[in-house]
């Protein structure tokens, strides 16, 4: 049962690789307009639970209560990404062959994404006034007419961003978006994800900490397939159990 | 405007597209018509009558280029689209032939020689010239909606689909082999006489045919065009490069596999369907499995993801085959699969890219963006 103000609720959530448990009975919830970060070491199963919310994978078992009590489990991607879920890849995914705009224009949320619609469709002056205040925001406006795969690193990661913004998702999920970005990138982007929160609901995934005390309020931390703390940074990091299997890690490692 | 994107490019494609268009509509028939036989400007009529073949081979072409070189769907079967073209122009024109058939009878030759007593029934929609004119579109579009549907709904893509049409290709040759197919076995159907009244031997009968060929083409890369041009065609793109992620913009990716493939199926059996009157016959041994990968070579050669590569592909290839088999018959096989694999692993882009390359270093193919731009302000 999905609970008042709560965007997203997964619940039990198992998914199941010939007895690898990539998640396992995992509890989850985001409220309206809520920026929430998830943590946790490698093969946590972050990147699988979002999987598993844009319908990427089937979950063995659980529900994925979304918006009004819409069941995800069993929806197909597209569908889903119709509801209202926008999903921002890992390794920053846009159209390398086609031009900025053009990467835009076809992630903008029209009434119908069929063959026909899109092969009749001309873009109206409001829909072309969006993709130009959006490729203001990701700072794209000079390479509007330049091969997607021609633009650097940090550029595709914003434009996938942008592409996502334009889907007009009322759930944004975000897979690691400063991976490989300098810190001034970094911290553009931690500002522009903020802004984004006070319009959208927004799942980011991250393992830079430094970003993640930039952005977070809540953070969730993820491991082995479930999540076993929650809330702000101070509190996590505080965690003992955390520590023993996240940031004592991360200490090491740093 | 936004959508104009590439216009260095557009242009250029244009000009190359009225230059061709001028070239196979106005100067050839015209070189066919006007100089005395004696004059080197002279074009036969054998020669003209050959390029109409070529051309109706460019229209199959285009096609193959729409679902392979800018949706990334590798048909291997296209001749089987075109055979069932040709096939339904070929009955029509069969039962045209009338008390002229060699024992006079009103069934076609092979039916006399094979005992069939009575016209089969799938037969009879080709007494009509529409008959013949609309089952050779419709025909293909409608076996390739039912095979298209059935394999994109299972998500059957990449490699896979291409083995599975040149499977569907030998398949269709194995039963059109047969006589109880009732389609004339390995002779296949020959020996028309006219077509509407015109008498096909006659040149003037053959440069009408050529025009309406020439007209058909231009048709033809101009709805490929459009279809390229329109959002639609950036999707096709976008499912080349990455068709998991398009689910993620919202686009279900098999329905438009199965959009352009419909689409390539109605060309090639357009293209049947001009080939018949003006090669004079339609056998098994034009649809099988080798001649579906003659069309896949023409496009490589010329260009994949540039419609005009398709067509200069479709032309210069053919051309090239008619000219280098009356010297060294034995070794065309041999010259057409070497082209395939330098082309291929030397000019990906084909003959398109190779002028682009000597004219101005210029852009990439034209499913392609343009690398950088000169700056734009605003949009």
């Amino acid at each position: 049962m999905s609970a008042e103000g709560l965007i997203l609720n997964c619940e039990n959530v198992v998914v199941d690789y010939d007895g690898f448990k990539a998640l396992n009975n995992c509890n989850f919830s985001v409220h309206y307009n809520e920026l929430r970060v998830v943590i946790g070491p490698n093969g946590a199963g972050k990147t699988t639970l979002l999987d598993c919310i844009c319908g990427k994978t089937k979950p063995s078992s659980g529900k994925i209560a979304f918006g009004n009590n819409i069941e995800l489990v069993g929806k197909n991607a597209e569908d889903i990404t119709k509801l209202g879920v926008g999903r921002k890849f890992q390794a920053p995914s846009v159209y390398g062959n086609l031009t900025v705009w053009q990467n835009l224009d076809l992630s903008l949320k029209r009434a119908s994404k069929g063959v026909f619609p899109t092969l009749m469709g001309k873009s109206t002056p409001a829909e072309r006034d969006r993709i130009n205040e959006t490729m203001d925001t990701i700072g794209l406006t000079q390479d509007a007419h330049s091969r997607a795969g021609s633009l650097s690193h940090g550029q595709k990661q914003w434009l996938e961003i942008g592409m996502v913004i334009l889907q007009d998702p009322s759930l944004l999920l975000v897979d690691e978006p400063v991976a490989g970005m300098s810190d001034k990138e970094t911290e553009q982007t931690g500002r522009l994800l903020n802004s984004l929160a006070e319009k959208h609901a927004i799942v980011v995934i991250e393992h830079d900490m430094d970003f993640v005390r930039q952005i977070a309020r809540v953070v969730t931390v993820l491991a082995e397939g479930t999540v076993i703390c929650e809330g702000t940074v101070e509190h996590v990091q505080a965690d003992q159990h955390v520590r023993e299997i996240y940031l004592g890690r991360a200490k090491v490692a740093h | 405007m936004p959508e104009q994107m590439q216009p260095q490019q557009n242009s250029r494609e244009t000009l190359s597209f009225y230059l061709v268009g001028a070239i196979f509509l106005v100067v050839m028939p015209l070189l066919n018509v006007l100089p005395s036989e004696e004059s080197w400007l002279h074009l036969s009529d054998f020669r003209l009558n050959q390029f109409g073949k070529f051309l109706c081979f460019a229209i199959l072409a285009l096609g193959l280029d729409l679902t392979w070189g800018y949706c990334g769907v590798l048909s291997m079967g296209q001749g089987v689209f075109f055979g069932f073209g040709a096939y339904c122009m070929g009955m029509y024109l069969a039962l045209q032939i009338g008390k002229e058939s060699v024992y006079g009878s009103d069934l076609p030759d092979f039916m006399v020689w094979t005992q069939v007593k009575e016209l089969p029934l799938f037969w009879y929609p080709f007494k009509s010239f529409w008959g013949g004119i609309l089952g050779a579109i419709l025909v293909p579009v409608i076996f390739a909606t039912i095979f298209g549907f059935l394999a994109f709904r299972s998500r059957i893509k990449g490699v896979y689909f291409a083995i599975i049409t040149q499977a569907l290709a030998f398949a269709a040759w194995l039963v059109f082999n047969r006589n109880e197919t009732r389609l004339g076995g390995t002779n296949g159907l020959t020996d028309f006489k006219q077509v509407l009244g015109y008498r096909l031997s006659d040149p003037s009968t053959q440069l009408g045919l050529y025009i309406l060929t020439v007209l058909a083409l231009i048709a033809s890369y101009l709805l490929c065009r459009w279809i390229v041009a329109s959002r639609a065609g950036k999707v096709l793109i976008a499912i080349r490069d990455s068709e998991s992620r398009v689910t993620f913009s919202g686009y279900t990716p098999w329905v438009y596999k199965l959009f352009v493939f419909v689409v390539a199926a109605g060309l090639a059996g357009l293209a049947g369907m001009l080939y018949v009157p003006q090669v004079g016959i339609i056998t098994p041994a034009q649809i099988g499995v080798l001649p579906s990968l003659e069309v896949v070579i023409w496009v490589a050669v010329g260009g994949r993801g540039t419609l005009i590569g398709a067509i200069l592909g479709a032309v210069v290839v053919n051309f090239g085959r008619s000219v280098l088999t009356n010297y060294f018959p034995e070794a065309w096989p041999f010259i057409l699969g070497g082209l395939f694999v330098v082309v291929v692993t030397m000019f990906p882009d084909g003959l398109v890219g190779i002028i682009r390359k000597l004219f101005s270093g210029g852009p990439p193919a034209a499913g392609v963006a343009m690398p950088k731009p000169q700056a734009q302000g605003g949009r």
